[in-house]
């Protein structure tokens, strides 16, 4: 079937079998192989890319329902929300946030929706007060990042540049 | 994964005709169903995605909410009338899934996701939810997330979700439109059915049926708690889950509405135990007895033996922080 999305902000126009997922139509059909595929069940988090500006596991997703929509991924995200995600990537370096770096693309991509979920005041599952304005700790930043695992298990520095990143002051109106 | 076709149809009425034709299935977000089709456990000749109906709205109905069927769980929890007057709904959501899941998980979806039995996600292994009459080898089988109220003895499949729990202790009603455009509500008791001797079907609903909503009546109880155990600290199933609903009146119990997760073949519910708590006032030995009558007749495995002790346990706790 036909399927039109566009990715980090070009048009793709693209005949594919309505079986191919999100994750295999970036990277088999468009070569952007950064999203990475890991258990291919929504479980371990390396396909996560930005729908909309909604982080996503590309692997439970077909293709087809994404019709016209805009995908983000790690070939594109320092474009589309470049003051989370320069500083994020820059700091995962500095703080060694990864080893083999196979995790890294979907947890600097999950990381930059989950900073911007975080600046509409979303709750998670350990914020205290529902109502309250929410201040993104640490036990803040691990529980919302549970869907990214890390098998060399960098956790210490992946939390580090993400803390970094948040702090960093920022202007990316699309991820917000 | 079975070749199947795919459509998106932009109205209601198109979406129940696709749904009704044989073998179809509606996709909201596609987490479970996907994943069960890439097992081939699932294989619709057909699927429909509903997404673009304009059932992705959360509005306000007399005192309570209605809420659209494609509403991601993400966006339900963080609404701000959800968080305020359900915040069980919040908690209970926020405790699901992870955080890319959420934002793609969809309200209906999560009501019907199916159960995490392995026997079920492995077609080597004989279920008779996903084979009629192929046994069950859960029974006897290795079971850890597996229910204890509910069974048969053709099935023993545990209802995963944690929304579900939230929404029977908050008399949430569901809207469903059929082929014919009919439209008719269903409170989650009389949704949900049973496994006895036909597990694998788990709803009422008939084919073509299409959930439309899901209507909140305005809270009962300004007390709220959600409480889930489970394996690690996130990301994980419950082992055990209560969802408590409660209103006090001069120190007694005015109303009390309790559901549990982790332990019924659905999202549970026990009148008994709802009436046992209302009118009364909180005492340690309350507590002890609504556990007892909760698990009357529990169908207990060696491996789901520890959810007896614990579910009592929890179910303690959860009541005296709601009425605290």
């Amino acid at each position: 079937m036909q399927i039109s999305f566009t990715v980090n902000g070009t048009r793709q126009d693209m005949e594919l079998d309505p079986r191919v997922t999100l994750l295999d139509a970036l990277r088999d059909h468009l070569g952007l192989t950064g999203s990475k595929k890991g258990c291919d069940h929504g479980q371990c988090g390396a396909c996560t890319v930005l729908v909309e500006g909604r982080r996503v596991n590309a692997c439970l997703s077909l293709a087809a329902m994404h019709e016209g929509e805009e995908i983000t991924t790690i070939e594109g995200i320092a474009q589309t929300s470049p003051d989370t995600a320069a500083t994020l990537q820059q700091a995962m370096i500095d703080y060694d946030g990864m080893q083999c770096g196979y995790c890294t693309p979907g947890q600097v991509c999950s990381a930059v929706g989950m900073l911007s979920e975080a600046r509409e005041g979303w709750p998670s599952h350990v914020t205290e007060d529902l109502d309250a304005p929410l201040e993104l700790t640490r036990d803040e930043l691990t529980e919302r990042m549970s869907g990214n695992l890390c098998r060399c298990g960098c956790y210490p520095g992946i939390v580090k540049a993400i803390r970094t990143a948040s702090e960093a002051r920022t202007s990316d109106s699309e991820a917000a | 994964m079975r070749p199947f076709d795919f459509t998106r149809p932009d109205d209601l009425e198109g979406a129940c005709a696709a749904g009704f034709t044989e073998g179809a299935t509606f996709i909201g977000g596609g987490t479970n169903l996907i994943d069960l089709m890439k097992l081939e456990v699932m294989a619709p000749a057909h699927v429909v995605d509903v997404t673009r109906l304009g059932l992705d709205r959360i509005e306000d109905e007399g005192d309570g909410l209605n809420i659209g069927a494609t509403v991601r769980n993400a966006d339900l929890a963080a609404d701000p009338r959800v968080r305020r007057r359900y915040p069980v709904l919040s908690r209970a959501l926020l405790a699901g899934a992870s955080g890319q899941l959420r934002n793609r998980a969809t309200t209906a979806g999560n009501l019907l996701q199916r159960t995490r039995c392995p026997y079920f996600q492995d077609r080597d292994s004989a279920c008779n939810k996903r084979t009629p009459g192929a046994g069950c080898a859960a029974l006897g089988g290795e079971v850890r997330n597996h229910a204890i109220l509910g069974t048969s003895e053709h099935c023993i499949a545990l209802h995963p979700s944690d929304m579900a729990v939230a929404m029977r202790a908050l008399d949430a009603e569901i809207e469903v439109r059929d082929p014919e455009g009919g439209m008719r509500s269903m409170d989650l008791d009389h949704f949900y059915r049973l496994p006895r001797d036909t597990p694998h079907i788990e709803t009422r609903l008939e084919p073509g049926d299409l959930i439309t909503s899901v209507r909140l009546p305005a809270p009962k109880g300004d007390r709220q708690i959600y409480r889930k155990v489970r394996d690690r600290a996130s990301y994980a199933f419950a082992l055990v889950s209560v969802a408590a609903v409660l209103r006090m009146e001069g120190g007694k119990i005015a109303h009390a509405a309790v559901a549990f997760g982790g332990i019924g073949t659905e999202p549970w519910r026990d009148i008994e135990v709802d009436a046992m708590l209302t009118g009364e006032t909180p005492s340690d030995s309350l507590f002890d007895k609504a556990g007892e009558v909760l698990v009357q007749g529990a169908d207990v495995q060696d491996g789901t033996a520890f959810k007896v002790p614990l579910v009592q346990r929890v179910l303690k706790d959860v009541l005296w922080r709601a009425v605290a």
